[in-house]
């Protein structure tokens, strides 16, 4: 479509131009009248709702218009010439926020379109070229992710000390540890995925089944036989896992994308069996009433002990405050999900995670080495399934309700996206994207409506941005000399001069 | 009998429906190697774009039924198209050559992003349509007065897919076009070696796809009369058991595996229970996956290293 010649004043051709323009208008154009322009309204008109239509074509014109100025700057920039780009780019921001534009989304729209296009001008004025090619911009994110690797040596550790005291610091109200009660939730299902779709490489779009079950399995033994907490957190893990074992084991011989369909029909499944079966799950209305965890089975954390046992506030002699019950979840999640992380960071040195990364890297040749494919995709996704029951467990303990709404396709989405946004593997990277996921939209609560929008657009930015995920850089788990040995640098460097001789 | 001959000319109306879809998948997966996720919602948009211009018909006076459903196709069917193409070369095109869970990472965002887009600009109510074309067949009489009805549109919904797909396949198998299309599925480079224009010959492959589902969109919308913006995922994933069912890849097997969810579907929810038949749909495709992974028409396909 176009002719890749950076630097090159050929594509000036105000012919070619006109017709780029031209065409990115047109598409613009049928992208957005219809879409835009007309809009379907509901009109009462006494005999029921009947369907009108609503005209917007002033913000069709708009964002043609931007498109077409957006697109004669590229072709500028393609053509070397950054000065009037970085120009172009910070007068479309401006203008859009100075001249009254209808709606609210036009001005947002110009002020990012603008601003890359001059973040695109003073790239290209400093690398003097338009484009990097796809291996540089790899390298570079490599090395970021790398430099972010060996800092995370530190940064792991620390940002598990500031989640220790995080409590008792001075700015966590009751809604600053609901919050990170939230996101350390989110933590522990990424950390339970990343098992699954970053180890072992294994789709699953149905992890939300898993979380579901959990969270039913706890609901409905605690209410049933008035099991504990503590007895039931087990054993929703080991329901899940068996969940996990009876979907796995026929379609784990599958390959990537169809395993990640028919997971995604498990999903659904589940939710449309838990929205069905009213008798035992309560269909659309859910279960209520669920109990609350007590501290260990010492003490309750109610202001009224029930007979033959004792409150929290009495056993450590304190006021009564609803305040301990949310502290106590959220160092019941914060240890859920240190758990996990333990256990994964350990499995991961095991001949079973071994294999997982393996598998995930080459399925053939594994197989010629004699390792059993579907029983350590298994195991790998047995795992993570016990840990969605246990992450599932605590949401139903923590919400004290469930209902189906809860474990709809959108959040396994969302668990999915936290695990590829941080670089599939990652474990730090999960807790950055689950705060900028999780965190970020619970506070900025009154822009509600465009979170979605915002969070697809992202999911396809990032993946064309950078199809490995943010901070994937993957560390040899074995290293040839052991830590004794070369360090990394030097085998790097080495390599690269074996590289550079070749 | 008569209740069961009822049922299949439901199932079959729904299966051409999934059908229609299902082509847009196969295809896809067939050039590309890819599950475009976000197919389900531009049939969501087509089904839109049907509503859009059903009223817009009505505002300029348009009141001959045939001509109406014509300008109503035809309109949906190139403004849901560059739908079609703007989500190839934005979402997918950059990502041609990386490994095969990025691109569909890249499809379920775009699948979300749709999603919330029209909810955002044409609002999250269900949408109502006044019936367009009432009436039908009383096909045959049961003692106790139930009637075998086939409805005027179910003819038109079958015709109109019986037609597309017979001009479809003559396209697919004889035009210039189809050759390159073909060639592209067997081998992109050696394709372009021979001077196809690959990317312009997947472009159009998502633009057929979406013209085709933007038919299915306004049938739907015709048939059942109520849209929203959910729509899709749903259709989406029946229509890819479809694809499965039929074998992936194979544009004929794509409508026999319509017409087989269709009729399980039906005749499920008629016999069985209404709450499970998409449990229903979900157990076929995994079932499929598990004995024969290749589908009804498709190859095996061999591993190689």
């Amino acid at each position: 479509m176009r002719s890749e010649t950076p630097g090159a004043f050929s594509d000036l051709d105000p012919r070619t131009i006109l017709k780029e323009v031209g065409f990115a208008g047109l598409v613009a154009l049928g992208l957005t009248f219809a879409m835009v322009g007309l809009r379907t309204v509901d009109s009462n008109t006494g005999d029921g709702a009947v369907l009108g239509i609503d005209t917007r074509f002033a913000d069709v014109a708009w964002t043609v218009a931007l498109v077409m100025v957006g697109r004669f700057l590229l072709i500028l920039d393609r053509a070397g010439l950054p000065i009037p780009v970085i120009l172009g780019g910070i007068a479309m921001a401006v203008v859009t926020q100075v001249i009254p534009m209808p709606g609210t989304v036009l001005p947002v729209f110009g002020l990012i379109g603008g601003g890359v296009l001059a973040l695109k001008g003073v790239l290209t004025l400093v690398r003097h070229r338009s484009k990097l090619t796809a291996q540089e911009r790899d390298e570079a994110m490599d090395r970021a992710g790398q430099r972010f690797q060996k800092l995370s040596r530190y940064l792991g550790p620390a940002l598990a000390a500031f989640a220790i005291v995080m409590p008792f610091l001075p700015f966590a109200d009751r809604q600053v540890i609901d919050i990170a009660t939230l996101i350390l939730t989110y933590v522990m299902l990424g950390w339970g995925l990343n098992i699954v779709v970053g180890l072992a490489g294994l789709l699953d779009l149905g992890y939300v089944a898993f979380y579901a079950i959990g969270a039913y399995s706890y609901a409905l033994l605690a209410q049933t036989f008035g099991f504990s907490f503590w007895l039931c957190l087990p054993l929703a893990g080991i329901l899940s896992a068996f969940g996990g074992l009876m979907l796995g084991f026929p379609v784990l011989r599958l390959r990537g994308d169809y395993l990640a369909i028919v997971t995604l029909g498990f999903g659904e499944m589940v939710r449309i069996i838990l929205l069905n079966w009213y008798k035992v799950t309560g269909g659309p209305d859910g279960i209520s009433g669920i109990p609350r965890p007590s501290f260990f089975g010492f003490a309750d954390f109610a202001r009224h002990a029930p007979p033959g046992s004792t409150t929290f506030h009495e056993l450590f002699g304190l006021e009564y405050d609803t305040l301990y019950r949310v502290i106590f979840l959220y160092y019941l999640i914060l240890a859920l999900a240190l758990l996990v992380n333990f256990v994964t960071m350990r499995v991961r040195r095991l001949p079973i995670g071994r294999a997982w990364e393996a598998l995930r890297e080459d399925d053939i040749a594994c197989q010629s080495l004699g390792i059993n494919r579907t029983n350590v995709k298994l195991a790998a996704f047995t795992t993570g399934a016990m840990f969605a029951g246990f992450a599932g467990s605590f949401f139903a303990t923590r919400q004290g309700f469930i209902s189906p709404e809860s474990f709809t396709f959108i959040e396994s989405a969302i668990i999915l996206a936290i695990v590829v946004l941080g670089g599939m593997g990652s474990q730090l990277g999960v807790v950055f994207a689950s705060i900028i996921l999780i965190g970020m939209p619970e506070w900025f609560r009154d822009l509600e409506q465009y979170r979605m929008l915002a969070f697809g657009g992202g999911m396809v930015l990032i993946m064309i941005w950078r199809p490995r995920g943010l901070l994937a850089h993957r560390d040899p788990t074995v290293l040839l000399h052991g830590r004794g040995g070369p360090a990394e640098s030097e085998i790097r460097a080495e390599q690269q001069a074996a590289e550079a001789a070749s | 009998m008569e209740y069961f001959l009822q049922q299949l000319i439901n199932g079959l109306t729904l299966g051409a429906i999934y059908g229609l879809i299902a082509i847009g998948y196969t295809m896809v997966y067939g050039i590309i190697g890819m599950i475009n996720f976000a197919h389900g919602d531009i049939y969501m948009i087509g089904a839109f774009m049907a509503i859009i211009w059903f009223l817009v018909t009505g505002l300029l006076g348009i009141t001959w039924v045939p001509l109406a459903i014509l300008v109503m196709l035809v309109l949906s069917m190139i403004f849901t198209a560059t739908y079609g193409w703007t989500i190839e070369r934005f979402a997918y095109k950059p990502l041609r050559g990386s490994q095969r869970l990025a691109a569909l990472i890249s499809a379920i965002g775009m699948s979300i992003f749709l999603e919330n887009y029209v909810q955002l600009l044409q609002g999250a109510r269900v949408k109502p349509l006044q019936p367009m074309v009432q009436g039908g067949i009383a096909v045959m009489e049961r003692a106790d007065g139930f009637v075998v009805n086939l409805s005027y549109l179910q003819i038109i919904i079958m015709a109109l897919t019986l037609a597309l797909m017979l001009g479809f396949s003559q396209l697919i198998s004889r035009t210039e076009l189809g050759r390159r299309q073909r060639a592209c599925e067997q081998d992109q480079t050696m394709a372009a070696l021979l001077g196809v224009d690959v990317d312009r010959t997947i472009s159009i492959t998502f633009v057929i796809g979406a013209a085709l589902a933007a038919v299915a969109g306004v049938m739907v919308t015709l048939y059942y009369g109520v849209i929203d913006f959910y729509i899709g995922f749903l259709a989406g994933l029946k229509a890819f058991t479809a694809a499965v069912l039929g074998g992936i890849g194979s544009i004929t097997g794509a409508m026999v595996g319509g017409l087989l969810i269709g009729l399980i579907e039906a005749y499920w929810s008629a016999y069985f229970s209404v709450e499970y038949k998409d449990v229903a749909a979900f157990s076929i495709l995994v079932l499929v996956l598990i004995f024969r992974p290749y589908g009804i028409l498709g190859k095996p396909e061999i591993e190689k290293v």
